[in-house]
């Protein structure tokens, strides 16, 4: 099945979120995919406040069952979110479950004046009253397949499919 | 034949119980240092909690005397979002002569789900974790001489704090080595982490027998053994479990195996210095070093507590 091409999305949620971007706002992205997708898009957006990068390993809600996974990033958070109009980045999203985790984890930062939520892609099957504000595109995964975003050496971003363990 | 499984390891491999760093896979130790990495960037925010033990239970069991060790494991379970109950075992039921597994019984009948156990007797951690259901998990924080596992993961995420790799170190245990549950603890991560070189200085009454088995080079001048080290690592000489006259006075051991100044010149430039806490100044370490440039004594304590977030989370996940 043929996937869309990341790069051109990259620029498209780029020249959608250009005319969105003023003096407040911020950009987060969640490792690992959202994090890359975030450092492209702050730097094609030419942003002034630093990007904030998370791991919501913390917050997850299946900790109960899957424990701690095993190498959790550390969260930076290097501006102050209380009021400011933050760009929350992802790569693919699905259940809405770790947008959820997100929004919590940001709110131990501070009290944010917005959240407006940007993907690469949206799969659908949503679990959570969650929806994005800009989404690249939007694709249908098979079930049991997992789409993931993927970084080459050269730095060159792609969507990949591969099936679920 | 049954195969004795490693009794900290579930049967995928995975940290069930924290007794003893020796036997650890250097994988594990590595998810600690890594864990911990991320939990440190939470203790320095402003809402320093995250809700992962939210709805257990830690109870923090001493059997002997602890300040810190027992103040960092509750900080670390508080901001996990854990309940902590601290049991002050000398006033309970201990010393109306209940057995320590009919105590753990009778916690685990309280909903305990994580045990931190300080015990006088080598052994008695792995004892209770034998004894423990499947979801109860026990972190050992000091039994008699033989380990205290989250003060030698908490050494070894200083050094690589400041020191970033193990590969080139050159470190020195110095001091009361005989008695030292930190010592044997963290000289079982640095060989497992792959530090080339790691020195135990002290008088030969201070040193256990076959120490150089543990892969350690012995010194008992402390000079030479300074020479050229990349971290010094001070013990306390622990008056409370000398028996017999292992030492001529206090006076005496500073002055052979005090670290004052002048001696720490003889490591690199850049060496830092460790200490478990509590100091002896003016016995084992002399007031200027412990509060000089090269101490990192107070960041261990800091750092104590995210290794400690970072065990509770990785066991209690298994």
């Amino acid at each position: 099945m043929k996937l869309p091409d990341a790069e051109r999305l990259c620029e498209q949620l780029a020249a959608e979120l250009r005319p969105l971007i003023g003096p407040k706002s911020a950009m987060v992205g969640l490792y690992t995919g959202g994090a890359w997708l975030a450092e492209r898009l702050h730097q094609m957006l030419g942003m002034k406040t630093p990007l904030g990068l998370m791991d919501i390993a913390f917050y997850r809600d299946d900790y109960a069952a899957r424990g701690l996974k095993h190498d959790p990033k550390r969260t930076k958070i290097p501006f102050d979110v209380n009021g400011c109009e933050l760009l929350l980045v992802d790569d693919v999203l699905y259940s809405g479950r770790t947008v959820r985790a997100a929004m919590n984890e940001l709110f131990d930062y501070g009290r944010p004046a917005s959240i407006s939520l940007v993907v690469l892609a949206d799969r659908g099957g949503r679990q959570l009253p969650i929806c994005a504000q800009c989404v690249g595109a939007k694709v249908e995964v098979p079930d049991g397949m997992r789409l993931t975003l993927k970084r080459a050496d050269n730095g060159k971003l792609a969507l990949s499919l591969e099936s679920e363990r | 034949m049954q195969i004795q499984r490693n009794p900290q390891l579930n049967e995928k491999g995975e940290l069930q119980h924290l007794l003893s760093i020796e036997g650890l896979p250097r994988e594990i130790l590595v998810q600690i240092l890594d864990t911990a990495e991320s939990f440190a960037g939470v203790t320095e925010r402003e809402v320093k909690k995250v809700p992962l033990l939210r709805g257990k239970s830690v109870f923090n069991l001493f059997f002997e005397p602890s300040t810190r060790t027992r103040t960092t494991f509750e900080i670390a379970a508080k901001r996990l979002s854990a309940d902590v109950i601290n049991l002050n075992i000398t006033v309970s039921s201990a010393t109306k002569g209940e057995s320590l597994l009919d105590t753990v019984a009778n916690l685990s009948a309280m909903h305990a789900d994580i045990f931190i156990v300080r015990h006088e007797s080598s052994g008695a951690p792995f004892l209770i974790a034998r004894h423990v259901k499947p979801h109860e998990h026990v972190i050992n924080a000091g039994d008699g001489r033989h380990a205290h596992p989250t003060q030698g993961l908490l050494d070894l995420f200083t050094i690589r704090h400041y020191k970033k790799d193990f590969s080139r170190l050159t470190v020195a245990i110095v001091g009361d080595i005989l008695h030292s549950r930190v010592a044997r603890s963290l000289i079982h991560g640095l060989t497992t982490l792959g530090a080339p070189e790691v020195r135990v200085i002290g008088p030969q009454t201070l040193l256990p027998a076959g120490v150089e088995a543990l892969g350690v080079r012995v010194f008992h001048d402390m000079r030479a053994g300074l020479a050229d080290c990349d971290v010094v690592v001070m013990l306390r000489l622990q008056n409370e479990r000398m028996r017999g006259a292992l030492l001529p006075s206090a006076q005496e051991y500073f002055k052979h195996y005090g670290l004052t100044a002048d001696k720490l010149a003889l490591a690199k430039r850049d060496a830092i210095v460790m200490h478990p806490g509590p100091m002896n100044r003016g016995v084992e370490i002399d007031s200027t070093v412990a509060d000089g440039p090269h101490s990192v004594i107070l960041p261990q304590v800091t750092f104590g507590i995210a290794v400690r977030m970072a065990v509770m989370s990785i066991v209690a996940g298994n």
